[in-house]
């Protein structure tokens, strides 16, 4: 396999309700105001479900994943 | 037991039933609507979960929904055709209430398709379509005290009641926690909150508890030749 999913938080479109961290605290942790801070962006191939969920739990759709191919 | 028991094929029935139950769904993905909105944060369960609950319930209220039109299209004694599940108004029976029904169904399409589009759309149009949901609880909500045979019935009084009594509470909830500003959308949805139980109550006293509402309704004599 050489494609790798990252995860990206949209930062201006985010507004901390950190719901994606209840999701995936795997590799979501939150600031002390409930923002997401992404511990690593890289999402292992187990935790892929878990992120697809995050991405569509969060209500104004601020986090992504990407697909990179390397 | 009373006629209203006695009257109706079992089509009719389900069709009541599978309405009945879209709506009471409907009410609750409303409710988890406003309150993810609102940041609930149960206790029990984690936040996440209102929003996953929200999605699963809408998705069984659309089930229910076509449980509902499907037998009610093939019920035989309406005569209704395939065309008044999406064109609102032109039904034979009851033309305006069943029309109601279908305008909202139309809403709720819209919202479920953009729903399932919403990363192609982007949050704003998404948004944008979302609220619509808000018109069709209502429509939904006259469209069932209007068309419904059984909406005498002392039990399907206290569901309706029910239900709006759920929204406006949980409505009132979500102004009593939002901030300043949006000043517009606040006082629309305090009036609208305001106005739907008032509107709804006058409509029932003078509509549909009061004899002779199926010939009211225009429709031909339902309580008396059931569904044959
Ligand atoms: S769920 Fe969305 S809005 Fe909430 S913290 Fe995560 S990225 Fe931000």
């Amino acid at each position: 396999m050489s494609r790798t999913r990252t995860l990206r938080v949209d930062r201006i479109a985010c507004t901390g309700q950190g719901l994606c961290a209840e999701l995936l605290p795997e590799l979501i942790d939150l600031d002390e105001w409930g923002y997401p801070v992404l511990k690593d962006t890289t999402v292992p191939d187990r935790l892929r479900a878990h992120a697809r969920r995050a991405v569509a739990a969060c209500p104004v759709l601020a986090l992504h994943t990407d697909d990179d191919r390397t | 037991m009373t006629t209203l028991a006695l009257t109706g094929s079992p089509l009719w029935y389900a069709s009541r039933a599978g309405g009945t139950l879209a709506l009471l769904l409907l009410t609750a993905t409303v409710v988890l609507g406003i309150a993810s909105g609102g940041r609930a944060r149960p206790r029990r369960i984690g936040r996440f979960e209102l929003g996953v609950l929200h999605r699963n319930l809408s998705l069984l209220t659309l089930v229910f929904l076509v449980v509902h039109v499907v037998t009610a299209v093939l019920d035989p004694f309406v005569h209704l055709g395939w065309a008044v599940s999406v064109v609102p108004f032109g039904a034979s029976y009851r033309p305006l209430w069943l029309g109601l029904g279908t305008a909202g169904l139309d809403l709720l399409l819209a919202v479920a398709v953009t729903s399932a589009l919403r990363r192609r759309l982007g949050v704003r149009r998404w948004k944008a379509v979302h609220w619509l949901a808000y018109a069709a609880w209502p429509l939904a909500l006259f469209h069932g005290v209007g068309t419904g045979t059984d909406t005498r019935l002392p039990l399907q009084l206290w569901l309706y009641a029910g239900c709006l009594g759920t929204v406006v509470a949980a409505v009132w909830w979500r102004l009593v926690k939002a901030g300043p500003g949006r000043v517009a959308g606040r006082l629309t949805a305090a009036v609208a909150t305001t106005a739907v139980p008032v509107v709804l109550t006058a409509f029932l006293a003078s509509g549909p508890l009061q004899p002779g509402w199926s010939q009211r309704a225009a429709s031909t004599a339902v309580l008396l030749g059931g569904g044959r």
